[in-house]
């Protein structure tokens, strides 16, 4: 089933495929695609509709994107692990994941590349840290900063937005991730660095301005954070 | 209280050997009709085999139970079938993570498979949006 790329003309050009987990996003879905399309013209996309009920997958096709349905709601692990499935399947040189929602700009998916082509494995793109508009609770900052602590620990290197879902990986950290991504609850950010920090892939981070997310609730509630911190300390304290 | 020790312990054997019949017929139904995986069957058979004395004569564990520093053979049987249900429990949930995770990668192949099947149902639109093209 493998896709013949045997005559592509350029051989030093990269293949890079963007990967979008998209979980019931009908509305923002086509112009956050339209985005990337329009910054890296050259990507291929796939949209994993993650069991929406809407018309998420219907609206990504029409845009132009592969889209690869799955029968029932994995959570973004999940989805994301299909995503590096696909890639690895494919035979891309580097995938991209971004979210559906448009809060992550398609316009600094150049300078992630350019770190990949640089020789490292895991590029988080991390938002400014204590950049403007972001407020937060006193407990927030406190909680975000350990688990930024406890992060750039394990992985070695300065992590300042661990739970970023803006990551550009090699092909070497795509068939790692393609065999075992972590589809707990929120274990797609924290825990997939953990691994990676664990097989001696190459992690650096890069800044970038995100988005407030044009639909849905804020992505960071106490409880999440909670998840996130316990996940985190786990991870440090029962490291393999 | 009032009445008298032997008649209340025929009255309890007998509400346990209810209990255990009702269980060892539950199995056998269950193992007759196909509906539980051998390894499962098998540990069930053999609870049931173990059950039905011990309901009949609860005193047999006595010996047993004394030598363990337990006073009494019922006390035995019911440590024993917590730590037994725990395990149990414990197992279940391992195979249960185990049956997710399967599931989880069928769901995948089948995404993927599905994908592939589009791609090539549709092979002139999948060539202009595939291949890199300025």
């Amino acid at each position: 089933m493998r896709q013949d790329m045997s005559q592509t003309p350029e051989p030093r050009t990269k293949r890079i495929v963007v990967i979008v987990p998209a979980f019931n996003e009908q509305d923002v879905v086509g112009h956050t695609l339209d985005e990337i399309r329009q910054h890296m013209p050259d990507a291929d996309v796939l949209v994993v509709d993650d069991g929406s009920t809407d018309r998420t997958g219907a609206e990504a096709a029409l845009a132009g994107a592969q889209v690869a349905r799955l029968p029932f709601n994995l959570g973004v692990g999940g989805a994301i692990r299909l995503g590096y499935r696909y890639a690895v399947e494919q035979d891309y040189d580097y995938a991209i994941r971004v979210d559906a929602d448009g809060q992550h700009d398609a316009a600094f998916m150049g300078s992630l590349i350019e770190q990949l082509d640089d020789g490292y494995d895991v590029v988080v793109g991390a938002r400014f840290a204590g950049e403007g508009d972001y407020q937060m609770s006193r407990l927030r900052r406190l909680t975000s900063r350990l688990l930024s602590a406890l992060l750039s620990r394990l992985c070695g290197t300065v992590l300042t937005d661990p739970t970023s879902g803006f990551q550009a990986t090699s092909r070497r950290a795509c068939e790692i991730f393609a065999r075992d991504y972590p589809a707990e609850y929120l274990g797609d950010t924290v825990e997939a660095l953990a691994l990676a920090a664990h097989h001696d892939l190459r992690i650096i981070q890069v800044p970038v301005v995100m988005r407030q997310r044009s639909t849905g609730a804020p992505s960071q509630s106490p409880a999440k954070a909670g998840v996130l911190l316990a996940r985190a300390l786990s991870l440090a304290l029962l490291r393999r | 209280m009032y009445w008298s020790g032997s008649f209340i312990r025929v009255q309890l054997t007998v509400t346990t050997l209810a209990v255990a019949i009702v269980l060892v017929a539950s199995i056998l139904v269950l193992v007759r009709r196909g509906r539980l995986r051998e390894k499962y069957a098998v540990l069930w058979v053999i609870t049931g085999v173990i059950i039905l004395p011990l309901a009949a004569f609860p005193r047999v564990l006595d010996g047993v139970a004394l030598s363990l520093g337990v006073r009494a053979g019922t006390s035995l049987v019911l440590f024993l079938a917590v730590a037994f249900l725990l395990l149990l429990a414990m197992h279940l949930s391992w195979e249960l993570s185990r049956l997710e995770d399967k599931t989880r990668t069928l769901g995948e192949e089948v995404a993927l498979i599905r994908t592939e099947l589009r791609k090539q149902s549709r092979p002139a639109e999948d060539a202009a949006g595939h291949v890199p093209n300025p």
